[in-house]
């Protein structure tokens, strides 16, 4: 733990250094993409307690992500069209009314739909401080009725990884639907500007979301290690490896499960706050159940049951990607055909994911069993992984 | 007076053509040939009178060629003719007869150019000899060009042709048509109402938008409702279908209130008046909130320079003092009392059509999650193991059959030849997958979740690579591509029939092989039982794959199917899998009833989202995934679900 | 001698076949009861209704001085009420050491917010020492559960449940795949845990049973078919039908 958070520091003061102090030897998109990556390990270390240490694979993190972006979205636009609108009205004859600004603004948002009426979606979008409750309670809200309902009626396995992908399918399509009120497949934009910080210049900018990215990546790691240790961790990984077992010994399972799932949809909302504004756009292609696969994905391969495993996987396969996807690979003469990675790369990614699960089920986090000064630790996540009374049949007895 | 001179040319013309039985057409155009020449839409009417009344039969072809702008009249003489363009001139045919008429120079004859309306005019005039035509094509034409602007003047020559129609199919038309208008335009309400009421057993668009059009109706205001008026209900401000705002703009249009100073009307005037410095002691940035600047606008209307404000206490005591109502453009009631009874009863019976017709499309969409989702339960049922990568195998089976149908030609034959193989392109596939990854990862299910994700990002970016991110046409046999059209609110296309038919065949294969087959007894046997199975003899690797690529060949085939009524493209297994999914899980698993069941359910209901909000198939998605999430609440193992010690799953 | 657990009328049946038919049965307040009966008597769905995995279709499963009724109660509030089950193949957390294993069965707050917030306590630690003595784990305490012999297991799962403290305990079939010395020794467990709670095991080894030398029920087709003494039980001409009729 602290050699990660050792890293962490390394890395954000190295990237601060090395962009700021006029050395200007690391690009402000480069600062952005560190600050990215940073949320997408904080949203990834999240996945890992759901699904390494509690055995829940949802489907559906992502999508948390995706309504913490959205939440923090809506001020930024807001904010931000208030100002320019005020700006422009300045100019006409009379000061403007409230009434005429949020006219104003609204249908500068949502011209774009076809409408200019605030969607009850918005109420709380003029203040930043209620917007920035949301970003942690609309995802956690979400999360609770959810896995209530899915907890409660006991669905689990591969049953709840199909149920929570529906959920991110419906609300993505919702978001795509003109009328949802946040601009459908629109999405927000400009998230890059933040309002009343627009002096500080983007390459000061994303020096602070970097912080506030890292900041947040060690906190909630500190928190999720907390969560995962003593006797809470330990019911966690015994609902992972034998849920019966622990109802038997009198243990509410579904109270744990929806606490983890809701914790974990809460911060993957404020990694997505964090992220959005980074990233300058958010829309529902987002949210669609394919970014919550590659998820598991990242934390597979870096490596379940252990919170550096995941982060380090999101890292890494997250800048790979772009970094293939982005054309910043050079083409591979094969002879017979040229391999443009940029077509490639999401096949190398999905084979080498099985190759993964076959070959690696520790993934990138098993290296670190090998280093030889260490004493191994307790084989955390289970010689078969999680979920092995899935297929159950009987009381007791796994097959 | 005018009147009575002309009804007295009238007479006279008729008296002088009496004697002169055989007078020529052309004779009849020389008695007022300036009318022929240069005809306005005042006139022309006169003139068609007196020309069809000579009852010629040259007349039609005369009247076709005049809107034609296809007769010509001589400078010289003043008569009219047909005429043929040659090299140096003209060559002129008689226009009663056909006969050659000599030629003429360029300069020697003009053409008659009748303008628009003067057209419109001929053609009405036509089509009383069109509905009489011997070509059925031009009787037929002329009864499109009748539905698509019907008048009053239409009605008594398509009575009179009705008569001597011989074509029964055109003659329906006819008597159908005639009860439209009738229904419209007929004097007597008698009449009418006997044929509003006949309109009934017709669920045609055509007859309900002439109801429709019967009831058409406005709001209406006044202090009282006048005396005559056809009331259809009188209307409450502020009620559902009038909002307190429209009332009072009604009231404003017909003069019996002033308007209302709007927001922008009083910003306006405050800047009008600032500008030209009417409010000289007024700070013009204090005006940012509507209270200052009412109250400055009151100043203005004190001054006389503004409309007053309306307030709210006034509009309500003007919408007090009057009575609103909707108003039946149509005075006579029982005309529209029959017409809404006629609507009422044609719209229960366009309501059980529509019942029907969202049910045959809900049959098959359903057909279609069940080839899609029947290889994915049987799977899950017999292994335990979603398989993500499925979607992709409906895919490899669309794939497959275009790929057919471009080395074979000829789409029957292509489509023969692509069910079969894609079934067995997607069954080898499918038997590789589970030899070379799920068999590696049996009991891990989560993780074989996870490994078929892979495998799917990887094969929907190689079909991507392959065949391109456009959509590929799957181009159906063209005795497919018509469609069942049973009326005009039932319809279905042959290749959904073809589909439905399709899902029940494997829906047969599937239970016959299952229920009858030694390979279905294993399966069976190891889906109740997989450890007990193993110690009866009977290899479980041997049924997982055997199973595996049962399950895929039929995704394969799915794939087909999907590919003649939508497009193949790399994601379009992406785009029914989650479907596929939910009809399993709601079905219950390893059951193919179940997964019949759950298919039955969920194209259903889609189908029946969709109806309530037609304009919104993703909200149609959403609220069907939110359903079954609620259901499963329910239902946990699904709607066909083992019990007892066997339902752990 | 009040009854700690009254079953009283229950049935239940799984598409058509009716696994418990009317049942009823009473267990004092440190009873030792043996229950036995061949394959399908409902010996195993009887166990699953107690502890809440089964629902009956009708009847009452009381417990307790308040007769409680357990009927649609879930798995975990049976538990917290006082009811331990052994499973026939031992199941322990095998990715977690003995420690913890011990540590999640103490009878301790079962909250979420408790659990988060609690602290390792000396007496908790004391007592985990004590039950890792008595089972003879005491050595094995940081090793991991599945590293563990099968006896081993079966040892810590007995651990679990007395560091669970149940009034009544449920056990299946303790003594399958077991060693004649081990049986020995189980016996002599089994009657020294009902010195102080109630223990109901199911069992189709009459030896085993004849050892435990206790109030016998024989169950046959889901209902109670002979209760008294084993060799009053293996006198009635019913039961000796049941057993070697066929």
């Amino acid at each position: 733990m602290t050699w990660f958070l050792l890293a962490l520091a390394l890395v954000t003061l190295g990237a601060t250094v090395l962009s700021q102090m006029g050395l200007g030897l690391i690009s402000t998109s480069f600062v952005k993409t560190l600050g990215k990556t940073l949320c997408l390990c904080l949203v990834a270390v999240a996945m890992d307690v759901v699904w390494g240490y509690c055995g829940i694979l949802s489907l559906g993190h992502m999508a948390f992500f995706g309504i913490g972006g959205y939440a923090i979205g809506q001020w930024l636009m807001y904010a931000r069209t208030e100002i320019i609108v005020t700006e422009s009205l300045r100019q006409s004859p009379l000061p403007p009314t409230e009434a005429e600004i949020v006219a104003a603004v609204g249908s500068q948002i949502f011209g774009v739909v076809g409408s200019s009426e605030f969607p009850w979606i918005w109420a709380f979008a003029d203040n930043l401080l209620l917007q920035l409750l949301m970003v942690m309670l609309a995802p956690g809200l979400l999360a609770l009725i959810f896995g209530w309902l899915a907890f409660r009626s006991r669905v689990t396995g591969v049953y709840l990884s199909i149920l929570t992908q529906a959920m991110t399918l419906a609300l993505s399509l919702w978001l795509f639907q003109n009328d949802s009120g946040l601009r459908g497949n629109n999405g927000l934009s400009g998230l890059q500007n933040i309002p009343g910080l627009d002096h500080l210049g983007q390459d000061l900018l994303s020096v602070l979301f970097l912080w506030a990215s890292a900041l947040a990546l060690g906190g909630g790691y500190l928190l999720f290690a907390f969560v995962t240790s003593g006797r809470m961790g330990s019911v966690i990984r015994a609902i992972r490896d034998d849920e019966a077992r622990l109802r038997f010994l009198g243990y509410q399972t579904e109270h744990y499960k929806l606490f983890v799932f809701t914790l974990t949809a809460m911060v993957s909302g404020l990694a997505g706050a964090l992220y959005y504004p980074q990233a300058g756009i958010i829309n529902p292609a987002e949210l669609a159940p394919m970014a919550s696969i590659y998820l598991a994905v990242w934390v597979a391969i870096g490596g379940r049951g252990r919170l550096y495993g995941a982060a380090i996987g999101a890292a890494l396969v997250s800048l790979l990607s772009s970094w293939f996807t982005g054309g910043g690979a050079p083409p591979l003469d094969l002879g017979f055909h040229v391999i443009h990675w940029t077509d490639w790369w999401l096949v190398v990614l999905g084979l080498s994911f099985v190759a993964v699960t076959l070959f690696f089920p520790k993934g990138i986090g098993g290296l670190f069993d090998l280093i030889p000064a260490r004493r191994p630790v307790p084989d955390r996540q289970g010689a078969f992984g999680p979920d092995r009374g899935a297929r159950r049949r009987e009381e007791g007895v796994p097959e | 007076m005018l009147r009575m001179i002309r009804l007295m040319l009238a007479v006279l013309a008729g008296l002088l053509s009496l004697p002169a039985a055989a007078q020529t057409l052309q004779d009849i155009l020389q008695e007022n040939p300036e009318a022929i020449a240069e005809p306005s839409r005042r006139t022309v009417g006169e003139t068609l009178d007196r020309i069809l009344a000579s009852n010629l039969p040259e007349v039609p072809l005369f009247l076709e060629r005049w809107r034609e702008r296809a007769v010509y009249r001589r400078v010289s003489d003043g008569l009219f003719f047909y005429a043929e363009e040659t090299e140096d001139g003209y060559l002129l045919f008689d226009i009663s007869t056909g006969a050659p008429a000599g030629g003429a120079g360029r300069r020697e004859i003009s053409a008659l150019i009748p303008n628009a309306g003067v057209r419109g005019a001929i053609a009405t005039a036509l089509i009383e000899f069109q509905l009489s035509d011997p070509d059925p094509a031009r009787r037929a034409a002329a009864l499109t060009a009748i539905t698509r602007d019907p008048s009053a003047d239409h009605l008594d020559p398509l009575r009179e042709s009705i008569a001597a129609e011989t074509d029964p199919v055109l003659k329906a038309r006819k008597e159908r048509l005639e009860r439209i208008l009738t229904a419209r335009f007929d004097a007597d309400p008698a009449a009418r109402i006997a044929a509003i009421s006949a309109l009934g057993h017709d669920t045609g668009l055509e007859s309900r938008s002439v109801l429709n059009q019967i009831l058409a109706a406005s709001p209406q205001v006044a202090a009282a409702i006048p005396e005559g008026e056809n009331v259809a209900r009188i209307l409450e401000p502020g009620g559902a279908d009038l909002s307190r705002e429209a009332a009072y703009a009604l009231l404003v249009a017909e003069g019996l209130a002033p308007p209302v100073p709007t927001a922008q009307d009083i910003r306006n005037a405050l800047v009008a008046a600032i500008g030209e410095g009417r409010l000289p002691d007024l700070d013009p940035s204090s005006l940012d909130s509507d209270a200052a600047r009412a109250a400055a606008y009151d100043r203005l209307v004190a001054a006389g320079s503004a409309p007053p404000r309306v307030t709210d206490e006034a509009i309500d005591a003007a919408l007090e003092a009057h009575v609103f109502w909707l108003g039946y453009a149509e005075p006579d009631p029982a005309v529209t009392e029959a017409a809404r009874a006629t609507l009422d009863r044609s719209l229960t019976r366009v309501a059980l059509y529509q019942t029907a017709d969202i049910g045959l499309d809900a049959l098959s969409l359903a057909s279609i999650y069940f080839l899609a989702a029947i290889g994915l339960a049987i799977t899950f049922g017999v292994m335990g193991v979603i398989n993500m990568a499925h979607g992709e195998f409906i895919m490899i089976g669309a794939y497959t059959a275009y790929c057919v149908q471009r080395v074979i030609p000829d789409q029957t034959l292509s489509l023969a030849v692509a069910l079969p193989l894609a079934f067995a392109v997607a069954f080898a596939a499918g038997v590789a997958m589970e030899r070379l990854v799920i068999r590696r990862l049996s009991r891990r299910p989560l993780e074989t979740l996870l490994a078929t994700f892979g495998i799917s990002i990887a094969l929907q970016q190689i079909a991507k690579n392959i065949f391109g991110t456009q959509a590929r046409p799957l181009t159906a046999p063209s005795w497919l591509s018509g469609s069942l059209t049973l009326n005009d609110v039932v319809s279905i296309s042959h290749i959904r029939i073809a589909i439905f038919v399709l899902a029940l065949i494997f829906l047969a294969l599937l239970l016959v092989v299952l229920r009858r087959s030694r390979l279905g007894l294993e399966i069976r046997a190891v889906t109740q039982n997989p450890g007990m199975a193993a110690s009866m003899g009977i290899d479980p690797d041997r049924i997982n794959m055997l199973t595996f690529g049962l399950g895929s060949g039929i995704a394969g085939i799915a794939g087909v199917a999907i590919g003649l009524y939508a497009q193949v493209t790399s994601e379009m297994g992406a785009n029914y899998i989650v479907q596929s999914f939910m009809a399993v899980v709601v079905g219950g698993v390893g059951n193919v009833w179940g997964t019949l069941a759950g298919a039955t359910l969920i194209g259903g209901l889609q189908k029946l989202i969709e109806w309530f909000n037609p304009s919104n198939t993703l909200a149609a998605q959403t609220y069907m995934i939110l359903f079954i999430i609620i259901f499963i609440q329910f239902r946990p193992r699904g709607i066909v679900a083992l019990r007892g010690r066997a339902a752990g799953v | 001698m009040s009854a700690l657990l009254e079953v009283s009328g229950i049935s239940v049946s799984f598409d058509g076949f009716r696994a418990i038919n009317d049942l009823s049965l009473a267990i004092g307040e440190r009873e030792l009861r043996a229950i036995i009966g061949p394959n399908g008597a409902g010996k195993t769905t009887f166990m699953d209704i107690v502890t809440g995995k089964t629902r009956p279709d009708s009847g009452r499963v009381l417990w307790g001085e308040h007769f409680i009724d357990l009927v649609g109660m879930d798995e975990a509030r049976i538990a917290r009420a006082g009811i331990g089950r052994k499973f026939q193949r031992p199941t322990v957390f095998e990715a977690q050491t003995v420690e913890e294993n011990l540590h999640l069965a103490l009878r301790n707050p079962r909250g979420p917010f408790a659990v988060l917030f609690s602290r390792r306590r000396p007496e908790d630690a004391a007592r985990v020492a004590a039950i890792a003595t008595e089972i003879g784990l005491a050595e094995e305490l940081p090793r991991l559960a599945g590293e563990l012999s099968h006896g081993q297991k079966q040892w810590l799962e007995i651990g679990m449940l007395l560091a669970q403290e149940p009034r009544l305990l449920l056990v299946d079939e303790p003594a399958a795949g077991m060693t004649p010395a081990e049986r020995e020794h189980t016996t002599a467990l089994l009657r020294r845990l009902a010195e102080h709670r109630a223990v109901v095991v199911v069992e189709h080894d009459m030896e085993f049973v004849r050892r435990l030398d206790c109030r016998v029920t024989v169950l046959h087709e889901g209902r109670v078919l002979a209760e008294g003494s084993l060799d009053h039980v293996t006198s009635n001409p019913e039961v000796i039908d049941v057993y070697l009729g066929r």
